[in-house]
């Protein structure tokens, strides 16, 4: 199983639907892709479902911390979404939940971001 | 019934092995039954520990990296073992957060969650040698139940 990432930008914000495992192996395409898309089209915000996410570890954490101090510099909101209980306890752990903005779904990130 | 089973692999130290190793203790450890949680933290101790190897280890050049997985009844042995530079401060290594490769994003978390997912941790490294990681888990499986 690897990762597959569906991603579509609306107004300044990049929405990222992660399927598979994010490690080490899986974050370094994952990465390099987010890092020109958001160059590319000026985005401010990143908005990460998890839902279909099985697997993830240290490496996982790592990209979306990186993720979060790309954003955090251009005054921009870091959302994750959609966490389920295989990557709960890792997210937990990391202490992620202190310093993103948690949402139920992409609808509840929309509203808090206020990108209609 | 008394439980006892033994298994060793031996791969190159690629990233995509990772998701390797992880397949071979889910398939390893089956027919204990272990819960989803169990599953995902013996596969989350297994993918830190072989990443470890392949980043610090062996800074992704050419190496092998070596997976021991033991079970007695409901405790679970797994060693990974890499031959590779071995890490000059082991107890700063364990510290939360700390990482010697801070440029690549790592987030300094791998030992840590490797020890919380565990209930035994043990890491020995020699400069020059490599790096041996061991941890022991206790299932909650109801083993006597199994045919």
């Amino acid at each position: 199983m690897s990762l597959s990432a569906y991603i579509y930008i609306r107004a300044d914000t990049l929405f990222v639907r992660l399927t598979g495992e994010l490690d080490h192996h899986t974050s370094k395409s994952l990465r390099d892709r987010l890092n020109s898309l958001m160059m590319e089209y000026d985005i401010k915000n990143l908005v990460f479902n998890l839902k279909n996410l099985t697997f993830m570890d240290s490496s996982g954490i790592g990209v979306i911390l990186g993720r979060y101090h790309y954003v955090k510099q251009n005054n921009g909101t870091l959302i994750v979404c959609e966490i389920n209980s295989q990557i709960e306890k890792i997210i937990q752990l990391s202490g992620l939940y202190k310093i993103l903005v948690i949402t139920k779904d992409e609808d509840q990130a929309i509203n808090y971001l206020g990108v209609a | 019934m008394f439980k006892r089973n033994y298994a060793e692999v031996v791969f190159d130290a690629l990233s995509q092995n990772e998701a390797f190793a992880r397949m071979v203790v889910s398939g390893f450890v089956m027919p204990l039954d272990p819960t989803i949680d169990e599953l995902n933290e013996l596969k989350t101790i297994v993918s830190e520990a072989v990443t470890n190897s392949i980043i610090h280890g062996y800074e992704n050049k050419k190496g092998k990296v070596k997976m021991v997985m033991e079970y007695e009844n409901e405790w679970i042995t797994l060693t990974i073992i890499d031959y590779g530079k071995g890490i000059e401060d082991v107890n700063k290594a364990r510290e939360l957060f700390y990482t010697s490769k801070p440029e690549e994003e790592r987030s300094g978390m791998g030992l840590t969650i490797m020890e919380i997912f565990s209930d035994e941790f043990y890491i020995s490294s020699k400069i020059g040698e490599g790096t041996i990681v061991k941890v022991k888990k206790k299932l909650t499986c109801s083993c006597e139940n199994d045919v």
